[in-house]
């Protein structure tokens, strides 16, 4: 059977799979639609928890990243893995406890203050629909390779099967269709590994295959990141393990970068969000640990898969004459992912260091002597002649490794997997912040349980076209502004989090000055070297790090001013006491 | 006076203390401080440094989180905050 075919059986099993789940785990109240009744047991919530971490950047982005950056890749492994040791630590205990709906509501409640909900409010907000954006074009990127239809429709398709299930089912149904979602796209990543692996290194552990030694060809008997470090300084690229390189991040940079994604990580409000719905402070603590455990799975894959993909891109690609390029080369030209241009007129195809002409290819619509599609880039002076947009590493790498076509369907309901779990958990924490935190606590208190439901059901809707909107005429400015929602988590969410739990003194002065200073500040400076063009002059730290300098001055201003203003009242004193203990977080009132 | 709460959550304290230690050494210092030097050496086929960065603190960072469940879970008891 074809791909195409595949693809069909594929997508249309796993998305009624999850359209069933859905309809099953419909709820009718605040609180199961909010936090899922917090009833969800703690391998279902790590499991749920992975699918909603892992997004479209995770499954189908990240292993590309790491096999363009070698070491550096490791920013995304540590700093997307190690925020969990932070929230396990440090958040999801005290905040299962609390146990209030969203994260806003700790942030109000704790500091006595509707400018700290405010305030937490709008960057929750802000924060998830940065992300969804990127979720919308994962979707778009699938679709239109595999289902073969417009890119439109993929989102117009992925738009209804999300508000279906998010709008029906709430935190519920969503749970419940992010395990299935978990499985499939954990199913997908997996097996395609164990056949890299086997094929490049004979070992069927990815984990251990990428520090084995290569199975045939003429690098056999070498180990494999060996090999990748020796054709790299042949080609003239960085050695693919050395780190901090010439032209390469620095060690501040790594530092900050890993820093930032990790406090980012531990403050997303979507993460967050889901140490709420387990029934006491001891699921909630083990579920963090599930959750790590699941996503580690995928994160320890995604290095290996990197490396592989490498190799087999370079022993595929570089000197082959155009004409007998392999199958996968060509399926993607097609959809202008990759191209080549052919500097030295000799038909063969030559990888090298370097950008091989300026800018993202613009087609011209005619095909040259050997059928390859011409680009209207200027070409520039280095060697290399091969574009390949990061992106497709993963999504190409079953067909790189010649596996069955069912494969290639199972990874492309993989990728749309990953990017739909983490859209609807997004849509559900700006529909329950907008209907809980805005409406309900600070517009109507006299709400009734229906009219807050509509509320949330009426802003998933909006939500789902904001997305859709933005996966249909993406802004040329995505990739920038990802960099403001891990900048903005780290300097906002986490210090105010941290400071709540840990500090009795912090009150509610100290709070909104240290989230506006750290706010003002990651955001001044990502706005100035992201959009404005000045170099970054703090130190030298990118836009992607900044969030770490962010988050030192929101703690450094929140304790300034809270010493210097007055303690917070008793009963918030009390309130933080009580947090400390785990006892009676089942009987978490309801407000 | 300290109170039995206030033990409780001194230990507490000094447990994410050390957890958070370990889990910067493996991160910060061994996969990114330290990576130069430690790439002398190698694991398998592995350069150490780069397999703290890739693989290492990956692992750690799973074990830690469920190291500190077993211990709280068995301090609640001790101190009888658990439910």
């Amino acid at each position: 059977m074809s791909i195409l075919a595949w693809t069909y059986i594929m997508v249309f099993i796993t998305f009624g799979l999850y359209l069933g789940i859905a309809w099953r785990c419909r709820v009718q109240d605040t609180k199961g639609f909010y936090v899922a009744g917090a009833g969800v047991p703690p391998l279902a919530n790590g499991l749920a928890t992975a699918a909603d971490w892992m997004s479209a950047a995770s499954f189908i982005s990240m292993a590309g990243m790491i096999s363009f950056l070698g070491y550096t890749g490791a920013v995304y492994l540590m700093g997307w893995t190690g925020g969990y040791v932070l929230l396990a630590l440090l958040l999801a205990p005290y905040l299962r406890k609390f146990g209030k709906f969203t994260v806003p509501d700790f942030v109000g409640d704790r500091y006595y203050s509707s400018t700290a909900r405010l305030v937490a409010l709008i960057c929750a907000i802000f924060v998830s629909i940065t992300y969804v954006v990127g979720q919308m074009r994962g979707v778009g990127i699938v679709f239109s390779r595999f289902l073969e239809v417009d890119v439109n429709t993929g989102v117009f398709i992925g738009m209804a099967i999300v508000f279906f299930y998010a709008a029906l089912g709430g935190m519920k149904g969503i749970t419940w269709t992010q395990v299935a979602q978990y499985c499939v796209l954990i199913t997908a990543f997996v097996i395609t590994a164990v056949s890299l692996s086997i094929k490049v290194t004979g070992n069927p552990i990815p984990q251990l295959g990428f520090g084995s030694t290569i199975a045939e060809g003429q690098y056999a008997g070498q180990y494999l990141l060996t090999a990748l470090d020796n054709i790299a300084t042949d080609l003239g690229f960085r050695e693919y393990t050395s780190a901090f390189g010439p032209g390469n991040m620095n060690m501040l940079s790594v530092f900050c970068i890993t820093m930032a994604l990790m406090v980012g990580t531990a403050g997303l409000p979507h993460v967050i969000i889901r140490f709420y719905t387990v029934p006491s402070v001891k699921a909630a603590r083990i579920s963090a640990g599930y959750a790590l455990l699941f996503i580690a799975i995928l994160y320890t894959t995604a290095p290996a898969v990197a490396a592989f993909a490498r190799y087999n891109i370079i022993d595929s690609l570089n000197e082959q004459p155009y004409a007998e390029a392999p199958s996968w080369f060509t399926n993607w030209e097609q959809t202008g992912l990759v191209a080549w241009v052919d500097k030295n007129d000799d038909g063969i195809m030559q990888f090298r260091a370097g950008a091989p002409f300026s800018g993202i290819p613009r087609f011209t619509g005619e095909t040259g002597e050997h059928g390859q599609r011409l680009v209207a880039n200027e070409p520039t002076d280095n060697a290399n002649e091969l574009y390949i947009d990061r992106d497709i590493i993963v999504l190409a790498n079953p067909e790189i490794a010649n596996l069955p076509n069912w494969v290639i369907a199972l990874v492309a309901a993989g990728g749309l997997a990953a990017a739909l779990s983490t859209a609807s958990g997004l849509l559900i924490v700006i529909s329950s912040s907008v209907s809980h935190d805005l409406y309900y606590r600070m517009i109507n208190r006299q709400a009734t349980e229906k009219q807050r439901m509509l509320v949330s059901r009426i802003m998933i809707g909006v939500a789902v076209i904001i997305a859709g909107y933005f996966g249909i005429n993406p802004p040329g400015f995505v990739a920038q502004i990802v960099a403001f929602a891990f900048g903005l988590a780290a300097s906002s969410f986490f210090p105010v989090i941290i400071l709540g739990i840990f500090s009795k003194r912090m009150n509610k002065e100290g709070a909104i000055a240290g989230m506006t200073a750290g706010i003002g500040f990651t955001m001044f400076y990502i706005i100035q070297t992201r959009f404005f063009g000045v170099d970054p002059w703090f130190l030298g730290i990118t836009a992607e790090g900044i969030g770490t300098v962010g988050m030192v001055l929101n703690f450094l201003v929140a304790f300034v001013v809270s010493s210097m203003t007055k303690a917070p009242p008793q009963e918030i004193q009390d309130l933080v006491e009580s947090i400390r203990s785990p006892r009676g977080a089942g009987a978490a009132v309801d407000h | 006076m300290k109170t039995r709460m206030d033990e409780y959550w001194g230990k507490n304290l000094r447990l994410i203390a050390i957890l958070l230690g370990i889990w910067a050494v493996v991160g910060f210092v061994f996969g990114i401080l330290l990576v130069n030097p430690l790439n002398n050496f190698s694991l398998g086929g592995f350069p150490l440094g780069f397999w703290f960065a890739q693989q290492g603190s990956i692992y750690v960072f799973v074990v830690l989180i469920f190291v500190y469940c077993y211990l709280m879970n068995k301090m609640d008891r001790e101190y009888d905050v658990q439910e």
